[in-house]
């Protein structure tokens, strides 16, 4: 468990047991199973676009068109299931997967070689792919009773008590934790973004980390993509507007610096869990909607503040290995 | 209405009655034929696709009106004068406009009715200067009326409701709330409390998470009224994959082509919008009613044939009536339209 949390993460697993345990006292339906499996399927993408998004802000990057890739790489997939619903569906997740897969590598090319500042680059392709979504629909949206039954039908499917999502959710977050610790490319990763000189001398190329970490983020926002058209039963330009934001907020909550170099898996997933909780506990606690926005901000501060007074670090460390010498 | 009409505006590219314009426009016109055109938004909207079918509709019933229906491709008020201009230069006899800008249009409305052609406006108005009458679909009053009533008769009356708006920012949304509360007041709602109202963002995603909410807070809950096409649909949803169809309904305004498969699947009885075909219909019955020399100044009543009379109102502003409502009977019918 050691090297699963660390200080930062624990104080923020502890504030969420108090939230929850605190909200549970005031609105017992709050702390039903049926409330917490609906909670989890709700914030089931978030977790996964979360994890996508650390992996480009380790690099010192950011992805500001994942809700857009997320809604148009969902489109297609809606438009292959309303036009050729006889195809099995894993063809049309994977349909979703590659779109998102391809406009990441589109994101990733033009930011790693010809240097194109990350947050300029998505910010027009964020225009480019709801535009694109105009565009293939004609304009137009696909409603559930377009789509074809499996295709709706997966992310409603339950096993084990959770829905397909979540077991979705887990599994990338275990690829995720095991390619971020495990791997050469994960350690590269945090490499450049920690220290990029030294990741060079190192001989790491920082060109293909960057291009890897934007081609996971889209194909992650592809997949999702799929997930969120599916489960709303709707696929138009205007699906998960903003949700870009909320994305960067779970990573912040979570401790990814967004100097880059520095994010956990588990963390990043405790902020995603978070955002979730509060997005599905306030219209359980049926607080006043005038009341929602202010009190997310206020919570999303509080939870940085902690966060920055938890990690002062001198500077960012590469391996895990010497982060656990300097505890010694 | 500014969510609906998004909305019906993304509907663009709806195929099903283009072909109905070409056959408008070849019919070959009488000596006697009194000729209005009817100039919408854009062309290829199945939306006022609709509403020139029922235009058609009113004028084979009146006889001796020819409908020409035209719009530019793009739904702007520059290519909307544009096409204006050519009706004027036709000599037609009457104009029925939605515009797309309400004060660009006055010019060219203006100098329509100096060369005797008679302008009114339906759906989205022109400003009192540049028409003569403007026919609202319905009016605050009626929408938020009907949406009370559409639950109640779904509830038999009985049983806690909840409002699920758009944003708790929208100015038409608020102003129907406060004419449902206003309907509430009457004693026959005593037995069904509005218990919450929450806000959606006109996110679908957010609506189906305060849809969730606002079941597992309110136990008792038997209704939702949802004035906002993005909150009955992501509501309805929301009901259907929580397994409450038939313990919890949702009514409100919605789209057919969205709420059909809800309605049949029983998470939702009735809802209710504008038909865009009686729209139609009733905006060609005024005009018909204007060419023929009616009065049309405040509190003068005009025709909209089997609709019954509507009122002239302050600046020139009439109702056409309360939202239609769709049910199990007619809403595959209407899906096929908008």
């Amino acid at each position: 468990m050691k090297g699963l949390f660390n200080y930062r993460e624990l104080i923020l697993a502890s504030i969420l047991l108090v939230g929850i345990a605190a909200i549970g006292a005031y609105q017992p339906a709050f702390l039903r199973w049926g409330n917490i499996s609906d909670m989890l399927t709700e914030t089931s993408v978030l977790f996964m676009m979360a994890l996508a998004q650390m992996v480009v802000i380790l690099t010192r990057g950011i992805d500001l068109s994942v809700a857009a890739n997320l809604a148009l790489s969902g489109m297609l997939a809606a438009l292959v299931s309303q036009y050729y619903p006889e195809i099995p569906l894993v063809l049309m997740i994977l349909t979703g997967v590659v779109c998102g897969l391809i406009l990441g590598l589109f994101n990733g090319l033009l930011i790693a070689f010809l240097g194109i500042p990350p947050i300029v680059m998505t910010l027009g392709t964020l225009a480019i792919f709801r535009g694109l979504i105009i565009i293939i629909a004609g304009g137009d949206q696909v409603n559930a009773s377009e789509m074809g039954a499996a295709f709706q039908a997966f992310p409603k499917q339950i096993f084990l008590g959770l829905a397909s999502p979540v077991w979705i959710a887990i599994a990338v977050s275990l690829l995720f934790w095991i390619f971020l610790n495990y791997t050469r490319a994960g350690r590269g990763l945090y490499a450049v973004g920690g220290n990029p000189v030294a990741a060079r001398y190192c001989g790491i190329d920082q060109r293909r980390q960057e291009l890897l970490a934007y081609v996971i983020s889209g194909a992650v926002a592809g997949l999702c993509g799929y997930l969120w058209v599916a489960r709303y039963g709707v696929a138009y330009s205007e699906i998960a507007s903003g949700y870009e934001l909320t994305v960067i907020a779970a990573c912040v909550i979570g401790g990814v610096s967004i100097g880059g170099g520095v994010g956990s898996v588990a963390g990043t997933l405790l902020g995603a869990l978070f955002l979730g909780i509060v997005m599905t506990a306030l219209p359980v606690l049926q607080i006043s909607p005038f009341w929602q926005m202010a009190i997310s901000g206020a919570v999303i501060l509080a939870a940085v503040v902690i966060n920055a007074r938890a990690e002062r670090r001198p500077d960012k460390l590469i391996l895990p290995e010497a982060r656990r010498l300097r505890r010694v | 209405m500014k969510t609906t009409r998004r909305t019906l505006l993304k509907l663009a590219g709806g195929t099903v009655f283009v072909a109905a314009a070409p056959a408008i426009l070849t019919r070959p016109a009488r000596a006697a034929d009194k000729r209005i055109a009817m100039i919408v938004k854009n062309l290829g909207n199945s939306y006022f696709d609709a509403c020139a079918n029922g235009a058609k509709e009113a004028a084979k019933e009146l006889g001796g009106i020819e409908i020409i229906y035209t719009a530019s491709a793009k739904p702007t008020a520059e290519e909307q004068i544009a096409v204006i201009d050519a009706q004027i230069a036709q000599k037609v006899d009457g104009i029925i406009v939605s515009a797309n800008d309400a004060d660009a249009l006055v010019p060219v409305g203006k100098k329509a009715m100096e060369r005797g052609i008679k302008v009114i406006s339906f759906d989205s108005a022109i400003a009192p200067a540049g028409r003569i009458v403007h026919l609202s679909a319905s009016s605050t009053p009626l929408i938020g009326a009907k949406q009370v009533q559409m639950i109640a008769k779904t509830l038999g009356g009985k049983g806690e409701v909840a409002i699920l708006s758009a944003a708790s920012t929208m100015t038409n949304q608020n102003s129907w709330i406060e004419a449902m509360k206003e309907e509430w007041k009457k004693p026959e709602y005593k037995d069904m409390p509005l218990v919450a109202t929450v806000y959606g963002d006109d996110q679908d995603d957010k609506s189906y998470r305060e849809m969730q909410g606002l079941v597992k807070a309110h136990p008792n809950l038997k209704g939702v009224i949802s004035p906002t096409t993005i909150g009955i649909r992501s509501g309805a949803k929301a009901i259907v994959d929580g397994g409450l169809t038939g313990k919890v309904f949702i009514t409100g305004l919605g789209l057919p082509s969205e709420m059909k498969d809800y309605v049949l699947a029983g998470a939702c009885d009735s809802f209710a919008i504008w038909n865009p075909v009686e729209y139609g219909y009733s905006s060609t019955m005024i005009m018909a009613d204007i060419l023929s020399g009616k009065d049309t100044a405040e509190g003068a009543k005009l025709s909209m044939g089997k609709k019954g009379e509507t009122t002239v109102g302050k600046d020139g502003e009439a109702v056409m009536g309360e939202p239609f409502e769709f049910n199990k009977t007619n809403v595959e019918e209407f899906a096929k339209i908008f």
